[in-house]
């Protein structure tokens, strides 16, 4: 009995029973269908994170207050320690011979009002430095100066969706005003759209001298008692090239180590973040993640096996008539063999087929629905081919293994029994 | 030819022994036949179950064409299963999902070495040649009870084995289905020398071969030569038309 014989006898005793390898394969289904699905979110995840470093450039490097552990855990309590004041010391030209150019931020969210229309955006306050920084343009206007800064003027730069956002009749903002808190600034320049998602995207915010962020907008509250100054949320620099990123790092944490007066020994009150290496820990974290979802798909795809043997066993058993007729008309063991291995094959196959369909439906339609899981940035999938291949590989892997036993036993019956068996 | 020697068959039936067969021996030549006959309970269809090699015997010898079956594997009983016998049921064993071509196909697929057309074509034959080639896509549950066990007949010779084996092949028909049977049984025998032994408990039934071997308490109790053979003519019944095909 050669094997496509055998395939259509299996596919025709599967049809015949439609309803009873529905439920038998659907273990097999949602292994594969939920390995598919998570394995693409958590590689979409990574993929945006690549994306979003490209495009903000990959010498950029960030401080923020308080110290981390190694393991990433904060350790630090004191919040308030960087301060504006370090950022200015940072700034002085040749105090860092390695960046070249440097912001503060302090931001913080809220409504922003522009006439009748209400948007809910971060306000960052930042420094005239945050267009070199970043590598942004403006659409229209200008940035604010370095004089709005000292003097805390009342203007504000919008990103272009925010823009977008109170300004749906597309008029020009420049000049108009909206408010924050009741304090009413003047837009004075409208960022070019940068694209990308990612936490804060830098266009769904507005920007403020962080002078008057600090002194009209949120506030501040004095700093802790080794520190007294305008706290800030974070130091944003960049490197003048790529190479000069790790001399950058090494420079600042000594010139903030001195301002913040820590000995030798001590751990830092502040943590430097290269992009790189927040990068680097994402990709360990998709890697865990990756193994902890290989742990769930295999406990599935074995309980889905198991489900596979019974049913197999069951079937034996309901066709032992069937198996002596074969047998007295010559089938041998081998044949009876066959014939069932094939059968919880493609049954496992066709789970593994819908579990595919299903799984890459799952995440096509997350990522064209655009739904958020961070409540940031909408969800990005990227279903990866191995992937696929390897699940379904797995599940016709669990149809060979879980089919054996109950073949075997149909292959040993002896003829004049099973013909007897009613 | 078999050879059967002393066959004896016990098996338990629970806490019983059952001694069905305790000792037959006897010959068949090829182009013999031969109706095995005996009370129920006799021993006649475990006798048949060893002969086709779907039972084995507790002791004894059973030679097929001087091979001692009991000495084949698995295999090698699958083989003459599938080449060398042809068994036909009291209750017919068709698959019952399979049309009646599919059925006779069946043995030629385990036999290999046929391709999907000649399988076809000689199914279609040997199914035209019992008076079936209206019927080749039917289902058993479509056919009569005659019907059925044409398709079982041609089923069993498909493969143009040497010798026909059947159990009360007539057992569950009428008396009209039961002399075509019959009809087809002496004219496979006389036209193309296949060995027929069938099992019946009828005398009449039995009367249409030239031997009739006596089964009781498991023992052979007469082999009987029959003088007046029932010859079945073309004229009483006309189903077939011929049987070259069959097993050509």
């Amino acid at each position: 009995m050669n094997i496509i014989e055998s395939f259509r006898t299996a596919i025709g005793s599967l049809v015949s029973n439609k309803l009873r390898s529905m439920l038998t394969m659907l273990g097999i289904i949602i292994g594969v269908g939920s390995v598919i699905a998570l394995q693409s979110i958590g590689q979409g995840t990574i993929d945006t994170a690549q994306k979003n470093l490209e495009r903000s450039g990959t010498n950029l490097v960030t401080i923020q207050p308080g110290s981390q552990s190694t393991g990433g855990v904060a350790t630090g309590t004191n919040n308030n320690n960087l301060t504006y004041e370090d950022a200015q010391a940072l700034a002085v030209a040749g105090a860092i011979p390695a960046a070249a150019a440097i912001e503060p931020e302090y931001s913080s969210g809220g409504p922003i009002v522009a006439g009748s229309v209400n948007a809910f955006g971060l306000t960052v306050g930042t420094n005239d430095q945050w267009l070199a920084v970043h590598d942004a343009t403006l659409n229209s206007g200008d940035w604010f100066t370095d004089a709005d800064v000292s003097s805390a003027h009342s203007v504000a730069v919008l990103g272009a969706t925010l823009a977008q956002q109170l300004f749906p009749d597309g008029s020009d903002p420049v000049g108009k005003h909206i408010s924050i808190r009741r304090s009413s600034f003047t837009v004075v320049g409208v960022l070019a759209p940068k694209g990308g998602s990612g936490f804060g995207s830098i266009d769904s915010q507005m920007y403020v001298p962080i002078t008057t962020a600090q002194q009209r907008l949120f506030g501040f509250r004095p700093g802790g008692s080794a520190n007294t100054g305008k706290p800030v949320n974070s130091i944003v620099m960049k490197a003048g090239n790529q190479n000069d990123v790790d001399n950058m790092i090494t420079q600042v944490s000594n010139l903030l180590r001195d301002r913040h007066k820590i000995g030798s020994g001590q751990p830092d009150d502040f943590t430097v973040v290269n992009q790189q290496d927040q990068l680097q820990a994402a990709k360990d974290t998709q890697a865990t993640y990756n193994v902890f979802l290989l742990v769930i798909a295999s406990i599935s795809l074995f309980v889905g096996g198991i489900g596979i043997m019974n049913i197999m066993l069951v079937t034996v058993t309901e066709r032992t008539r069937e198996i002596g007729i074969r047998k007295a008309i010559g089938a041998r063991p081998r044949d009876i063999l066959f014939q069932f291995m094939i059968e919880s094959v493609t049954l496992c196959f066709i789970g593994g087929l819908i579990g595919m369909v299903l799984g890459v439906g799952v995440s096509v339609g997350l990522d064209a629905s655009g739904i958020s899981l961070s409540g940031t940035s909408p969800l990005h999938t990227v279903v990866s081919p191995v992937i696929v291949v390897v699940a379904i590989g797995f599940a016709v892997a669990v149809g060979l293994f879980f089919g054996i036993y109950p073949a075997q036993r149909a292959a040993r019956l002896n003829p004049i029994d099973a013909l007897r068996y009613e | 030819m078999i050879s059967v020697r002393d066959i004896t068959k016990t098996y338990w039936m629970g806490d019983v022994e059952v001694n069905a067969l305790q000792g037959v021996s006897f010959d068949i030549y090829d182009g013999e036949i031969v109706a095995i006959m005996g009370p129920s309970g006799s021993g006649k269809s475990t006798l048949m179950n060893v002969l086709g090699c779907l039972d084995q015997p507790t002791a004894g010898s059973y030679q097929i064409d001087e091979e001692e079956v009991a000495e084949m594997s698995e295999v090698e009983l699958a083989d003459v299963r599938n080449r060398k016998i042809g068994f036909v049921f009291q209750s017919f064993n068709l698959l019952p999902k399979l049309t009646a071509l599919a059925n006779v196909e069946l043995p030629m697929m385990y036999a290999g070495g046929y391709s999907n057309k000649e399988r076809h074509e000689r199914a279609t034959a040997a199914l035209e040649a019992v008076g079936l080639a209206g019927r080749l896509h039917h289902k058993p549950k479509e056919l009569s009870g005659g019907q059925q066990q044409r398709v079982a007949i041609a089923r069993s010779l498909v493969n143009d084995p040497a010798m026909l084996l059947a159990d009360e092949p007539t057992g569950n028909l009428d008396s009209k289905s039961t002399v075509e049977i019959m009809g087809i049984f002496q004219r496979l025998n006389m036209e193309q020398g296949i060995t027929i032994v069938f099992v019946t408990h009828e005398p009449d039934v039995a009367e249409h071969t030239r031997r009739i071997i006596h089964i009781r308490d498991g023992l052979l109790e007469r082999d009987e030569q029959v003088l007046n053979q029932r010859i079945v003519h073309q004229g009483d019944v006309n189903i077939y038309h011929s049987l070259e095909g069959v097993s050509a």
